[in-house]
């Protein structure tokens, strides 16, 4: 294993360290393992926390700031956080107007933030949830733990985060942030294993000319494993899946999102497919992202998220927002 | 069994947990993430040293230390769940300075069912439950049988590992592994391994005790 690391044990906290000296508009507070705003909780403001395991970056450390996240809570890697990490989190954003838990459906993560928020009701916070689980990968059904939360959180954090800026309450931003969750769809493909810096090998074998399809973020294996084609048919079988779930018509959010060992090159190379796969089908892409927003360390990869849009979402979308990994308007 | 008795079973169990992370970790990279024994070592960690600088002087105190460390030290879905499994084991045994047979079934049918509480989980899904809930009906069983401590606490640890055993030809329906569905079958399940280590900890830590009594017998 190679890894610009000092040792497996202090990944987190020397990246939080790391963090902290590259954004000082970032509270960190290393020890803890919570990234705030400075500047403290803005009165009648709706607080915006997220968190969930590290090895996601820029998620969801990298969104916190104006029109976004408040707070996060990095867990350690793959792993989620834990509720004395989003008690802080809570307490620390809490103007008064209560604060938005936004949790990936992954049982840890959604086990933690349930515990948090109770801790949080004892304390007389106003907590509301949303469960974020866009992936189409996996089946939503009572023999699973539910589609995972993946590329939408991103969506979610922004729409919702910029609705809270706005001075709209917890109900009205939970609303939105679920209103997101429920019109977007993800799937995503690995051409190569993660190596978590604990583990130190690979999180599973793939043969050279193999790839997982239907992957999650945390280096699990996916739902099937088939050969390596090419990127008109990846994107392909990713929106198939997606729109066998969703109509692709109409004004579209898009985002075609790096797994973290992905060029830009081959990431552009994939967007343009899913542009011409959208198009083909009535779809107007009318914003989108590319590049690493939702990662899984340095997964070989990608995934592919779509939104259906509102006017109401599309000015959500745009409104101004100054995180260090999204930033516009401002 | 007094508060001695139950400090050093969950040393032991930190000991056996960290002796098989490794282990672990590679049952749960097969169905699920690859952090299981990793995590629990770090809890496990935490919890002897919360446990060294603490006067818990009960049975049930010990437990819900144990049990509150996990919560706050492992995150991850096994943080909550077995951080949840030894709090109500916990309360369950009060404030009783020693603890016998009945009152470990009833500790231990607290666990198991803040576990499904909290997790939703029943038998067959493939979870730490399919560990947990046989041994306690094993458990059950040894005490009406009129079993001796070292009977009914190692029936307690076979039942453990012969239902971990049986999690290898279970399609997962809760947790990570879930995901992979038909693809989770022929794995032993990670949460249910660890259980069984923590069960027969148990069993070798009040043998230690009783095994000279056990074979006067």
């Amino acid at each position: 294993m190679k890894k610009l690391i000092n040792a497996p044990d202090t990944v987190v906290t020397d990246a939080l360290a790391g963090v902290a000296a590259a954004h000082p508009g970032l509270v960190v507070d290393v020890e803890n393992k919570v990234i705030t705003r400075a500047g403290g909780p803005k009165p009648g403001k709706v607080g915006l926390v997220s968190g969930g395991g590290s090895g996601h970056e820029p998620l969801h450390g990298g969104f916190v700031g104006y029109g976004m996240l408040d707070a996060a809570c990095p867990g350690e890697v793959f792993t989620s956080p834990v509720p004395d990490q989003m008690l802080l989190a809570t307490r620390a954003v809490d103007g008064g107007a209560g604060v938005l838990h936004v949790v990936k459906n992954y049982t840890g993560d959604v086990l933690n933030f349930q515990m948090a928020a109770e801790l949080a009701d004892d304390e007389d916070i106003e907590v509301a949830s949303v469960i974020v689980n866009d992936d189409v990968a996996v089946e939503d059904s009572l023999s699973t733990a539910g589609r995972r939360g993946v590329g939408a959180t991103v969506f979610v954090e922004k729409i919702a985060g910029a609705l809270a800026e706005q001075g709209a309450d917890l109900s009205a931003v939970a609303a939105v942030a679920r209103e997101v969750n429920e019109r977007s769809r993800s799937f995503g493909v690995a051409l190569s294993p993660c190596i978590m810096p604990a583990a130190g090998k690979p999180t599973f074998e793939l043969g050279d000319s193999e790839i997982e399809l239907g992957i999650g973020i945390h280096g699990e294996p996916g739902r099937h494993r088939g050969p390596m084609r090419s990127a008109r048919e990846l994107a392909a079988v990713a929106l198939d899946a997606i729109a066998a779930d969703i109509a692709l018509d109409g004004d579209l959010l898009v985002m075609v999102n790096g797994m973290g060992g992905t060029p830009l090159l081959e990431l552009y190379v994939m967007y343009h497919e899913v542009a011409e796969y959208i198009g083909a089908r009535g779809g107007r892409i009318a914003r989108n992202l590319v590049g690493n927003y939702i990662t899984s360390l340095e997964m070989q990869g990608f995934s592919v998220t779509v939104c259906g849009l509102t006017d109401d979402l599309t000015r959500l979308w745009d409104a101004p927002v100054d995180t260090p990994a999204l930033r516009w308007g401002r | 069994m007094d508060t001695e008795v139950f400090r050093a079973w969950i040393v032991r169990s930190a000991q056996v947990i960290e002796a098989n992370r490794d282990h672990l970790t590679q049952l749960d990279a097969a169905i699920g993430d690859a952090d299981h024994g990793i995590n629990l070592a770090r809890g496990f960690a935490a919890v002897t040293a919360a446990l060294d600088g603490s006067p818990a002087d009960t049975p049930g105190a010990v437990l819900t230390l144990t049990g509150s460390t996990l919560i706050s030290k492992v995150g991850g879905a096994s943080g909550p769940l077995y951080g949840v499994a030894f709090r109500r084991a916990g309360k369950a045994l009060g404030v009783a300075a020693d603890v016998d047979l009945p009152a470990l079934e009833q500790a231990l049918e607290a666990a198991l069912a803040g576990v499904q509480q909290l997790g939703a989980a029943s038998e067959g899904d493939k979870t730490m439950v399919d560990a947990l809930a046989p041994a306690t009906r094993a458990l059950g069983k040894a005490i009406a049988d009129g079993a001796s401590l070292a009977g009914a606490l190692s029936a307690l640890a076979d039942a453990a590992a012969v239902g971990a055993a049986a999690t290898v030809s279970m399609q997962a329906r809760k947790g990570r592994a879930s995901y992979l569905g038909p693809r989770s079958v022929g794995h032993e399940d990670p949460g249910a391994a660890s259980t069984t280590l923590i069960l027969t900890a148990l069993r070798d830590t009040a043998l230690g005790d009783t095994a000279p009594r056990d074979t006067a017998r």
